[in-house]
């Protein structure tokens, strides 16, 4: 783990990790909900 | 004795019954020691430990798991999805006697059960969670009453109070829907005020959002749930829109949970990236936190996922199992297994037998009450009188 000497280290280093998961995940989530609702124009089996 | 007679005795003496009344004897044995003898004759609670799976199951895990009420009522009276109608009415009464049951579990839990509501009339604590909770729990509870009541009074044949009951539908819909996300997300909150004893794993400040989130993928799962089960043990008083309907509810449900799971797993990686805690992922705890996260989260909703593509109705009610265990397993590690992690194992909680018997003993009321209704009432089916009034 690395060691972090001042706040501003810290809230830097996870605040940049805790963005880059949401901005993958706005359009990650909108390409799950196409993938799910993909075929739903098929009738139930 | 008449034919009639020798089948009804003999219908009673099933081996579900046999369990059932075993369980309610046992349960009565111990609510009798509980108030007479107090807390610690039976319950291995202490200073360390004074919450243990009276409110970590009983009540953490039954809010959870009635949420299939709210859930069901806003996505058909609120969102329009009128084809789900007739899964309305199930999961009206099993959110109503989730709750109805939590708030009997809590008066076993309760030192001085009597003073169960003195937060309304004797002092107004307006500045506790717990109020806040109690609140909106006394205020739900109505609400759930007053929205199964159609059914009750259309069973009575009281008309008259029966249409004035039908035309609340919608304001009390939009009250549950309120009340729920309040006291749902509070019961999370709850927990904010222990950051020392919650593991970090588990410890959030978005506490409040996981809990309402997967109280949303337990209502969902347990409407597919309840309704699988039911098909099999009440086909019989089910009527043909309530069959008609289903599959197709089974489907639509599947893919909200898919949905809100996706969601749930996105913030809960938001959470540890947030706390910075990825090193204790390789800790005894931090196993068991992946087994939550990746074992009845992320993979409930990769298996809801093929389960709606491939309109695979079998996978969809079989993951609907796996999601509700791990709502389960979450209310159980944060107010049980992960709180207090850092105390010797001497000092611990583990539930006593009396705890578990009490907790068995709440499960069977609410099976016992829920056919009971469902046999008598118009529940899987519309009441001919009332064809298409709700």
């Amino acid at each position: 783990m690395d060691i972090f000497y001042t706040l501003q280290d810290y809230l830097l280093h996870s605040e940049s990790i805790v963005y880059i998961i949401m901005g993958l995940s706005l359009p990650g989530i909108l390409m799950f909900w196409l993938f799910l609702t993909g075929r739903d124009n098929e009738d139930l089996k | 004795m008449s034919g009639e007679q020798k089948a009804e005795s003999r219908t009673l003496l099933t081996p579900f019954n046999l369990i059932a009344g075993i369980i309610l004897i046992a349960g009565l044995i111990v609510t009798v020691i509980r108030f007479t003898k107090g807390l610690s004759s039976v319950t291995n609670l202490s200073d360390y430990n004074p919450w243990g799976i009276w409110i970590g199951f009983d009540l953490m895990v039954g809010v959870a798991l009635a949420a299939g009420g709210y859930v069901t009522s806003a996505a058909v009276y609120l969102f329009g999805m009128k084809k789900f109608h007739s899964a309305v009415r199930p999961a009206i009464l099993t959110g109503f006697l989730g709750y109805f049951f939590v708030v009997v579990a809590l008066n076993y839990d309760l030192g001085q059960p009597w003073r169960l509501p003195y937060p309304f009339i004797v002092g107004w604590g307006t500045t506790s969670l717990l109020f806040e909770v109690g609140l909106c729990v006394a205020l739900y509870l109505t609400v759930l009453f007053l929205e199964f009541s159609p059914a009750a009074l259309e069973w009575l044949g009281y008309s008259k109070t029966r249409k004035l009951a039908g035309r609340l539908t919608i304001v009390l819909t939009i009250f549950g829907v309120v009340l729920s996300t309040l006291h749902q997300s509070s019961l999370g909150a709850l927990f904010l005020i222990a950051p020392s004893k919650l593991h970090p794993l588990w410890y959030s400040p978005y506490l409040p959002v996981y809990f309402f989130v997967s109280s949303i993928v337990a209502g969902l799962s347990m409407v597919i749930l309840e309704g699988t089960l039911s098909h099999k043990f009440f086909h019989h008083s089910m009527d043909k829109t309530y069959l008609g309907e289903h599959d197709p509810l089974t489907l639509g449900f599947g893919r909200a949970a898919a949905l809100v799971l996706a969601g749930y797993f996105t913030i809960k990686m938001v959470g540890l990236a947030a706390g910075n805690h990825w090193d204790l992922l390789t800790t005894p705890y931090g196993l068991w936190y992946l087994v939550e996260v990746i074992g009845f989260v992320l993979i409930p909703c990769l298996l809801y996922t093929v389960g709606v593509r491939d309109r695979n109705l079998t996978l969809i009610r079989f993951t609907s199992v796996l999601a509700v265990a791990g709502i389960i397993l979450n209310r159980l590690n944060v107010s049980v297994i992960a709180f207090n992690w850092h105390l010797p194992f001497s000092e611990r909680y583990v539930p006593s037998f009396q705890e578990v018997v009490i907790t068995v003993f709440m499960v069977t009321l609410i099976i016992l009450s829920f056919r009971f209704i469902v046999t008598r009432m118009p529940i899987f089916h519309e009441h001919p009188d009332y064809k298409d009034s709700h």
